[in-house]
């Protein structure tokens, strides 16, 4: 929130000038006939991508010289916003000249680029950075018929946010170097997300294989299953890195085996009621039982013993709270 | 030539309104619940812009007609005091909505759905209406609520309140309407159907922006949304808006006055204008026009995305809408003609124009000039009207 976000605005308003000039006059909208093609001696490729039900649509035409697979001319017809339709026509414009194989290098960050006025401001706001996705998958479709190969043949990697082409072993990576556990450090660490949002979380904009949301759900049985194989294992495991089960058995244990015996010796015992975790400090809520309850020395000396063999057990953090 | 056809989304404050409201700025600018002369000063202009908001629907001197700072109060009112009453306290466990309510209610179901109400969205039929029997089809003992709107902001559809009122009346289910699309438009009468709660705003129909109303059957007292000082006898507090309901009152009294002038001149007008509109090839129009409101047309250009055409409207100076403003941040379709199962490729090409009393011939003539070259420029972009080769498959009906 802040300021700028309460009253909302036109998102017109963030279109850069090029987006406004080429929507205005799109310089390469068009059409390229077989019989041109022809008469250039080259090969007509007609590529489609999107869906006018889903809101953008666009066919991307090239006449590509079969000798040196040189795009000679490149025009584009498109249902869509004033965004898709510029982003469509500057694609267009950046396949001119190129071979197809320069060509599908071109990227939507590349197109967005392209209409940007300065080089520090978005050509468009960030939900309609979406659009020159389509710019963008549909070059690959046009090459992908041109070399008659599949069109994923292209994409080395998979990619999660399209938007700000972030790839899935990129987000793997730095989800798990910076232990990261919300969508929101996603964001801020990758830009994933920043945009359309489609890859947040399913009912988006767009349906997708992978979602942000999955990638930290991953990561997160990732931990607990190595916390389980740590404690399975008998190794030393961190209190902190436990999960609330083994910490909870964990604290267990250290009252079985060094507490509960002294407690029932005087005729009393306690029970375990529940492990919070407060800032650093891991709180322990115990209910004193039998003689126990009401002992002078059960909120004072037999307090401080189980809290310092608690803490000396598992971690210095612990503060044992009576009820 | 600036031309506004986006009356649904609100409209020009009628002078003689801004000129009633005028002296509550500067001169009579005193509490009216403070005892002095500054206050008392204020009096007799709000009784008078109360007599005439109770007028302009029929309400009753017993019943309650509060004002608020917009219908979308209003309504979250209503639904969110149902749930305490109600729901929360185990007495009832269900509401049922209208699948396209506006966003104040909508939004405000899910919310009581997350915390555990039942909620019904109930669906349109192919005209974009609610038909009277799905609430009967899905009324159970445990229902609270029905929440359906007069109108439909985005097509006009006139829904069939005084039938769903008489049903929720039969079963002891109380009835709110959203009546914001309605005032100022065709006749609102409580006192000739069964309702319980009315929704309306002041700013749809020439008055300012920032007041509200929400009228209250006597017997069906809602709990107060917000707590304070007990103004407006206690059901919402908050120092009275004095200038905004002044210009409530007026612009109410105005818009009974006008309402021949929308139902016959306006209504020609939109009808003649849609004729037009409708002789454009590939164009369809959502409600047949006798069961919309008199000054509402949501047509859809096949080919042409809502906002490219709103773009092009823009630049010639017209201002219209693709459903919704609310909704003009987001990506998504417009909702109704989803909603009203219309050919998938057409979910994103509605505009809607909305007309009001300043609405005149001249302007619709320009507009429609500056439609049809839009439509020849648009569809000569777009890709659902280019040329492809022989054999081309194309792909661009298959979703992504």
């Amino acid at each position: 929130m802040g300021m700028d976000s309460l009253i909302g605005g036109t998102i017109w308003d963030e279109y850069s000038q090029k987006v406004t000039d080429l929507m205005n006059n799109p310089q390469n909208m068009g059409e390229i006939t077989e019989e041109q093609a022809n008469e250039m001696g080259a090969k007509l490729i007609v590529a489609d991508f999107g869906a006018e039900s889903c809101g953008d649509a666009v066919r991307l035409y090239w006449a590509v010289d079969p000798k040196t697979d040189v795009i000679l001319e490149s025009k584009f017809k498109s249902f869509g916003c004033g965004t898709a339709i510029a982003s469509s026509d500057t694609m267009a414009e950046l396949c001119k000249g190129k071979t197809v194989d320069e060509a599908v290098k071109i990227t939507n960050i590349d197109v967005e680029k392209a209409m940007r006025d300065t080089p520090d401001t978005p050509a468009v706001p960030p939900q309609k950075m979406h659009c020159s996705v389509m710019a963008y998958d549909v070059i690959k479709k046009a090459a992908a018929q041109y070399k008659g190969v599949d069109m994923e043949s292209f994409e080395e990697e998979i990619i999660v946010c399209e938007c700000a082409r972030v790839t899935l072993s990129t987000l793997r990576e730095v989800i798990r170097l910076n232990d990261l556990t919300t969508v929101e450090e996603i964001t801020d660490y990758t830009k994933a997300g920043a945009f359309c949002k489609s890859c947040i979380r399913p009912g988006g904009h767009e349906e997708k294989d992978i979602y942000l949301v999955d990638l930290l759900e991953e990561y997160e049985k990732e931990k607990m299953a190595t916390a389980a194989d740590a404690s399975a294992s008998g190794a030393n495991l961190d209190f902190a890195q436990m999960t609330v089960v083994q910490k909870l058995k964990a604290v267990d244990k250290v009252v079985d085996d060094n507490i509960r015996q002294m407690l029932i010796m005087d005729g009393g015992d306690m029970e375990i009621l529940d492990i919070k975790e407060n800032g650093v400090n891991f709180d322990i809520y115990i209910r004193y039982l039998g003689a126990c309850n009401g002992c002078a020395s059960s909120s004072t000396g037999t307090l401080f013993a189980i809290e310092n063999i608690l803490r000396e057990k598992l971690d210095e953090n612990i503060r044992v709270l009576p009820i | 030539m600036n031309v506004y056809l986006d009356n649904n989304a609100t409209t020009i404050v009628d002078p003689q309104v801004f000129a009633e409201m005028e002296p509550y700025f500067v001169q009579k600018y005193g509490n009216p619940n403070s005892l002095h002369a500054f206050a008392s000063d204020t009096h007799p202009g709000l009784k008078t812009a109360m007599e005439k908001i109770y007028a302009g629907i029929h309400a009753p001197k017993e019943d309650s007609v509060v004002i608020t700072s917009c219908a979308t109060e209003s309504n979250n009112w209503v639904l969110k005091s149902i749930y305490f009453q109600y729901i929360l306290t185990g007495r009832k466990n269900h509401i049922m909505v209208s699948e396209v309510e506006h966003p104040s209610v909508i939004a405000a179901a899910k919310f009581l759905e997350s915390l555990g109400c039942r909620v019904t969205y109930l669906p349109v039929n192919s005209e974009g209406i609610v038909e009277a029997h799905t609430v009967r089809d899905n009324i159970t003992d445990k229902t609270a609520l029905v929440s359906v709107m007069w109108a439909n902001n985005e097509t006009g559809a006139i829904f069939p309140v005084e039938e769903i009122g008489e049903i929720c009346a039969e079963h002891n289910v109380l009835f709110h309407t959203d009546a914001v699309q309605a005032i100022g438009k065709i006749p609102v009468d409580i006192q000739s159907f069964n309702v319980d709660y009315l929704t309306f705003s002041a700013h749809k129909f020439h008055g300012p922006k920032g007041v509200g109303a929400l009228y209250i059957k006597k017997g069906k007292e809602l709990i107060p949304l917000l707590h304070g000082g007990s103004q407006m006898g206690g059901y919402r507090s908050g120092t009275l808006n004095v200038a905004g309901i002044v210009g409530m009152g007026k612009a109410m009294e105005a818009a009974v006055d006008a309402l021949d002038y929308e139902m016959t001149d306006i209504r020609e007008m939109r009808d003649t204008f849609e004729d037009e509109l409708l002789k454009i090839e590939d164009t369809f129009v959502v409600t047949p026009r006798e069961k919309r409101t008199p000054n509402t047309i949501l047509i859809s250009f096949r080919g042409i995305e809502g906002e490219s055409m709103l773009w092009d409207l823009n630049r010639a100076g017209i201002a219209a809408s693709t459903g919704s403003a609310c909704a003009s941040e987001d990506l998504e379709a417009n909702s109704v003609m989803e909603a009203i199962g219309a050919a998938e490729d057409l979910a994103h090409t509605a505009v809607r124009f909305s007309l009001s009393r300043y609405t005149t011939q001249e302007e619709l003539d320009y507009t429609l000039k500056v439609v049809k070259n839009a439509v020849v420029r648009l569809r000569g972009i777009s890709s659902s009207y280019a040329y492809a080769p022989e054999g081309h498959e194309s792909g661009l009906d298959a979703h992504h």
